[in-house]
């Protein structure tokens, strides 16, 4: 077999099982999901999803993390021209948007625990806690990849390698931000308007 | 500094500290031997580095029968405690101890034997079957191997620092959470199987792919091996089931860990979802476990009948209907939660319906013995004891699916006997089987058949023994893991029975140990071709020693069956062209990964945050290097694969 057609190969078996390890993905925040409606209503007389959430919060990380995974379709789309240099400025946005995202999360995070509201005070915010945090994890994830992959980009050039890592990369932070939309439906639509 | 790990959690039972010994002693004889004749650097490159998945296949049978024996041991120590030791107040065996020893008895035997024969025997035969050489992700497939050896050595540090899970092998809360198991038992169970399940997921996705595209050309879904669909199937349910395995211990561990209200009997905990979280993925992992079974006999049996399989499209679509309704029936796993009628009666009617499939594969096989000329050899055998057990256990099964039924059963011993049926009669028997079918592939010599047969019916008969009467004390109203039964009840017979025929089970692995050493030193004797058994199916057209590219050539195939075939054709083959052949480099990154996670899950069942953040930073710093890597590959050239073909075809080239 040459050299090209096992690159091809390759190349293909990586895409299928990214999905496929998506797929999987997708069942975890299933089951997180599952647990966090169930346990929705146990607040133990603390307080509940009405009294906590504020939309506009949720709403801004919406829109911040939506265009961030815009500049990260740009930054393939760059990368199909062989523009490096556009796919650099488009990871660029993409990472500062992650970063935002993390930053509005972490600190509405950090004001519920300093309300009596953290993760030890009901069955509700464990899971509030835990379905929430582990998106955010994965977008924490997701950052260390962009940084590996930008570092390995600058170091040899936009190889078949990097592209592939690219790709597999625009993949899963469209899929988060998937998710995220869910966790805004289910978790803060429907959790002030419950 | 060390967290919660100090002196005290040195074993104090003489029966633990024995065994702690053991192993210890065990160990330094191994790496003294090692040492000794020099073999670490062999050892290094060509076993625990090697992403060859017939090595590696290797090495999980290895560990799986190592951890057979240990939780063989545990068996015999709750039959011994309730056969003789019930009515002593001093007993060697506490009824603390007894708890973490039936909790460890399970879980072994379901993840690290059972998963590990299946992923064994997933690598040592998938790529050989649809005429592949390698799998899609050789160094993930590594990584896998030995996240699953990381969890293994987790689960037994337990027996010599600290003490194991109290809680039963599914460690129901609210008994497994902090207020009631205070502990570290727990913690071990928690983080053994979330590092060996991360790494079964791994290799279930690595599997589904390599089937998916690495096939022969020519071999369409419906033309590959009975077997490869069963693995197909089977590593559908772990790719979307071992997630909801992975949610559930670490919704566990964040309830013991850092205070969250899950499962907790408190401020709103649920101890219901997390039952029904794990049985979501436990129901499923025991169709992960059979269905390759299944695929094994569905081999044998045409090949020890000399006859096609019977109803070849009957056995895809039954295979994949039980692989969808196994998703469907979780709930039957606890009938007295109080869902309703409504409710338990879908369940119980799912349950029931999935047996017709089963049913249909048992029939399937029975067609194909009729007309044949069947050859009774140890694989058939243990076929033949399958049919029964099983058949069995699938009758009590169906009829614990009936709510009401079950009310008065449940948590007995007659639910732990329907198990063991089916665990024991067909996982178990299924991989001994295919153990006695393909190991000549592999080793180039068969196994005594005197020995394997002596074997064989000290299992069936100790089989029988030791759960025929654990069904009538079940329905007598025995109930589970109780380390004694008050003797006025008049059960003390029906226990010395079973404990009897544990003994039994043990003379036969007592056989099957001394088989493989016979075999060994008789290797000469019972030196066999490449195709011993008369085969019909791609791997038995290797050479008897298998190249580690494993096929030279890439010859498109036609048929099912499709050696067979080749045999019966007349047509003249062609000169074989050889061309240059890619292989993996070997890494060591499977090792180095592995042992950054099992320091994480000691840091963390030890509460030493500070290694814990260590170990956690080296895991990822790892996973990225091993990414990282250039020339993963090395080349083989033509003229070599025909030196080495000529080599192991004889004159044939």
């Amino acid at each position: 077999m040459n050299e090209a057609v096992e690159q091809k190969a390759v190349l293909h078996r990586t895409t299928i099982g990214f999905w496929l390890y998506l797929m999987t993905d997708c069942a975890l925040f299933a089951s997180l999901f599952a647990t966090y409606v169930v346990l929705h209503g146990s607040t133990a007389g603390g307080p509940g999803s009405r009294q906590l959430f504020e939309l506009p919060t949720a709403l801004t990380e919406t829109l911040v993390l939506l265009i961030s995974s815009y500049a990260c379709g740009m930054a393939v789309l760059a990368m199909r021209r062989k523009n490096v240099r556009q796919v650099l400025i488009a990871l660029a946005v993409t990472a500062v948007l992650g970063v935002t995202f993390l930053a509005i999360e972490l600190r509405e995070f950090i004001t519920f625990s300093l309300d009596g509201a953290g993760w030890q005070r009901s069955a509700f915010l464990s899971a509030f806690f835990t379905l929430v945090g582990t998106h955010g994890l994965h977008i924490l994830t997701g950052l260390i990849w962009l940084t590996v992959t930008v570092v390995t980009l600058l170091r040899v050039g936009l190889t078949d390698k990097v592209a592939r890592q690219l790709t597999l990369f625009s993949l899963f932070w469209h899929f988060l931000d998937l998710v995220w939309i869910f966790i805004f439906t289910v978790v803060y639509l429907m959790g002030v308007a419950a | 500094m060390f967290g919660r790990l100090t002196l005290d959690a040195l074993p104090h039972s003489p029966i633990t500290l024995g065994a702690a010994i053991g192993i210890a002693v065990g160990g330094i004889v191994v790496v003294a031997l090692l040492t000794y004749f020099k073999r670490w650097k062999w050892l290094w490159r060509e076993w625990l580095t090697s992403l060859d998945p017939k090595k590696i296949g290797v090495m999980y049978i290895i560990v799986a029968f190592l951890m057979l024996l240990r939780a063989l041991s545990d068996a015999a120590m709750i039959r011994a405690q309730q056969a003789v030791f019930a009515a002593d107040p001093n007993s060697p065996i506490s009824p603390d101890m007894f708890q973490q020893v039936f909790s460890a008895h399970g879980t072994i035997m379901i993840f690290f034997v059972a998963m590990g024969v299946m992923f064994g025997a997933f690598n040592l035969i998938v790529p050989l079957q649809i005429g592949a050489r390698d799998v899609a992700f050789p160094l993930l497939n590594s990584i896998s191997f030995w996240l699953f050896v990381a969890g293994m050595v987790l689960i037994n540090v337990s027996l010599g620092i600290g003490e194991f899970s109290p809680a039963g092998w599914l460690a129901y809360p609210p008994l497994s959470e902090l207020a009631y198991s205070p502990g570290t038992g727990v913690d071990y169970w928690i983080w053994s199987l979330e590092i060996s399940g991360v790494g079964s997921l791994l290799s279930g996705i690595n599997f589904l792919i390599t089937i998916f595209t690495m096939r022969r050309v020519g071999m369409a879904l419906m033309k590959m091996p009975i077997f490869v669909w069963s693995v197909l199937t089977s590593s559908m349910l772990i790719a979307f089931t071992f997630p909801i395995l992975t949610v559930s211990l670490t919704l566990l561990a964040l309830d013991r860990t850092l205070g969250m209200h899950f499962f907790t009997a408190d401020m709103g905990g649920n101890p219901m979802m997390y039952v029904n979280l794990i049985w979501a993925w436990g129901h499923p992992e025991v169709y992960i476990l059979i269905l390759p079974a299944f695929g094994a006999f569905s081999e044998i049996v045409p090949v020890f009948s000399r006859k096609r399989l019977f109803g070849y499209t009957s056995m895809v679509w039954a295979l994949a209907s039980i692989m969808l309704l196994s998703y469907t029936v979780w709930l039957h796993h606890f009938f007295t939660m109080g869902s309703g009628a409504n409710v338990n009666a879908f369940f119980g009617i799912t349950t029931m319906i999935i047996a017709i499939p089963t049913g249909v594969k048992v029939f399937n096989w029975m067609f194909t013995m009729f007309r044949g000329k069947v050859r009774f050899a140890t694989p058939m055998l243990w076929f033949m004891g399958f049919v029964v057990t099983f058949t069995i256990g699938g009758v009590t099964g169906v009829l614990q699916a009936v709510p009401p039924i079950d009310f008065q059963i449940h948590n007995s011993l007659f639910l732990v006997a329907h198990f063991h049926n089916m665990i024991i009669g067909g996982v178990l028997f299924g991989a001994f089987a295919g153990f006695t079918y393909w190991f000549p592939k592999f080793a180039g010599f068969r196994l005594h058949e005197g020995l394997g047969k002596a074997a064989f019916w000290c299992w069936l008969i100790g089989f029988l023994l030791a759960f025929g009467p654990l069904y009538i004390l079940g329905l007598m109203g025995a109930v589970r893991r109780m380390d004694h039964y008050d003797p006025s009840l008049g059960w003390q017979g029906l226990f010395i029975v079973a404990g009897v025929g544990v003994a039994v089970i043990l003379l036969g692995v007592f056989f099957q140990v001394v088989q493989i050493g016979y075999s060994i030193w008789k290797r000469k004797e019972l030196a066999v071709g490449p195709d011993p058994w008369d085969g019909r199916t791609l791997e038995w057209s290797t050479p008897k020693q298998i190249p580690e590219y494993n096929y030279a050539t890439l010859d498109a195939v036609s048929t099912r069956d499709a050696f067979w075939a080749m045999k019966h054709s007349h047509h003249e083959k062609a000169e074989p062209k050889y061309e240059a052949i890619s292989l993996p480099k070997n890494s060591g990154f499977g090792v180095y990964i592995a042992a950054c996670a099992f320091v994480f899950g000691f840091a963390v069942i030890w509460h030493i945050w500070w290694l814990a953040a260590v170990s956690l930073v080296a895991l990822i710093a790892a996973s990225i290097a091993s990414t990282q890597r250039q020339h993963t590959h090395r080349i083989i050239p033509a003229d070599e694969v025909a030196e080495t073909e000529a080599k192991l075809r004889g004159a044939h080239v």
